[in-house]
């Protein structure tokens, strides 16, 4: 856990891309379960952060 | 004299016209590279790049297609709406049962059918044909004759489900009830589908070394053994691969189910795109009509890219 923490502070990819990857994840769990109203809502920023962090850090280096 | 015989490339340039050969003469390698790419790269403008960024633009205005009225820029409103929207909530969700049903029957049936179709067998060739036919249908096909496979009166799925149950087969109908119809469209993307992921898995299957087992046999490893830590390990990419491609055409799913449901009984078949495209082409709210296609772009391309990772680190292993 700590070198996950130490890779998102020294902007290594595979760390980034994690985060990345769960936001992503965690968005399209929002927009698409029958949960609750609010997750739907908030969905779409989810989605778009994750992904163009994902476009991003997918140009650091590893 | 003899004439000294030519090679090829000598030919080919001496059939360019002087005019042009005097032209390109002083052109760099890099040049002529953009001379040959420049229009498949103008083409992917103005074909994708261009109406994704106009589709934005769009988005943040209340442009109607069938008004010639001024367009007025509302920031987010389009979204806030879509995305406070509890019919489109439940359209989602609509989708998310498709989505996953689908991909989860196709895959489980598909990989079934790859792995018994791989073992050699007299009349192969022949079953292969004959269950790869329902991809080869048109839609628009499938929806109609899935539609009279699923009438109550005279529908020949619902006599197989009275033969096997003893219900009277007018008592229930697929199409017609809410309970039923999800499922309904869920069977027929399967049939017409589950062909395409089986073609995937079986050359994934087809692509394993016969010596890799010989080996394990020599090692004594029980044929579960094998299946788990050869056969899946190996068709596994592929099978992500099925998956990936599976999951982004069933999330854009319109003509299959218009044809069967048009989106009813309600709205408990209405899909994401059955109802963008009543948005857009009906009420003709372009604007918003612009935002949801955006939030679905973003869906999709967000879950493609780390799909695509996934898979290459599948594939790395």
């Amino acid at each position: 856990m700590s070198n996950f923490f130490t890779g998102l502070l020294r902007l290594k990819r595979g760390p980034w891309e994690m985060l990345a990857t769960i936001l992503i994840g965690l968005g399209v769990f929002m927009l698409m379960q029958p949960f609750v109203l609010w997750a739907f809502t908030y969905s779409f920023v989810t989605t778009l952060v994750g992904t163009v962090m994902f476009i991003i850090v997918s140009h650091f280096k590893d | 004299m003899v004439p000294m015989p030519q090679d090829p490339a000598t030919i080919a340039a001496s059939a360019t016209p002087p005019r042009v050969a005097r032209k390109i003469k002083g052109l760099s390698d890099r040049a002529i590279a953009w001379i040959f790419v420049g229009p498949t790269i103008f083409l992917l403008l103005a074909i994708n790049i261009f109406p994704l960024i106009w589709t934005i633009r769009l988005s943040f205005t209340n442009f109607k297609a069938n008004r010639n009225r001024e367009v007025e820029w509302i920031g987010t409103r389009n979204y806030e709406r879509i995305l406070t929207d509890s019919d489109i909530w439940l359209n989602m969700q609509a989708t998310a049962h498709f989505l996953f049903w689908t991909i989860f029957f196709q895959v489980l049936i598909g990989f079934t059918l790859a792995y018994l179709i791989n073992k050699k067998f007299k009349g192969n060739d022949l079953w292969t044909t004959i269950i790869v036919l329902p991809m080869m249908l048109s839609p628009a096909v499938v929806g109609n004759f899935w539609k009279f496979l699923y009438q109550p009166q005279i529908g020949l799925f619902n006599y197989i489900v009275a033969f096997f149950t003893g219900k009277d087969p007018s008592s229930f109908e697929m199409l017609g009830s809410v309970q039923l119809a999800p499922w309904s469209i869920v069977i027929v993307d399967t049939w017409m589908w589950t062909p395409f992921v089986m073609l995937i898995c079986l050359a994934g299957l087809r692509s394993i070394p016969d010596y890799i087992y010989e080996a394990a046999e020599v090692d004594r490893a029980s044929k579960l053994r094998q299946f788990f830590t050869i056969t899946i390990p190996m068709v596994l990419p592929f099978l992500m691969l099925a998956v990936l491609f599976r999951g982004i055409e069933n999330f854009k799913m319109f003509d299959l189910v218009v044809q069967l449901t048009g989106g009813g009984p309600g709205s408990t078949t209405e899909l994401t795109s059955i109802n963008l495209k009543r948005e857009a082409f009906e009420k003709w709210r372009t604007g918003y009509a612009s935002a949801y296609a955006i939030i679905l772009f973003v869906t999709v391309f967000g879950l493609a890219s780390i799909y695509v990772k996934a898979l290459n680190k599948v594939k790395e292993r």
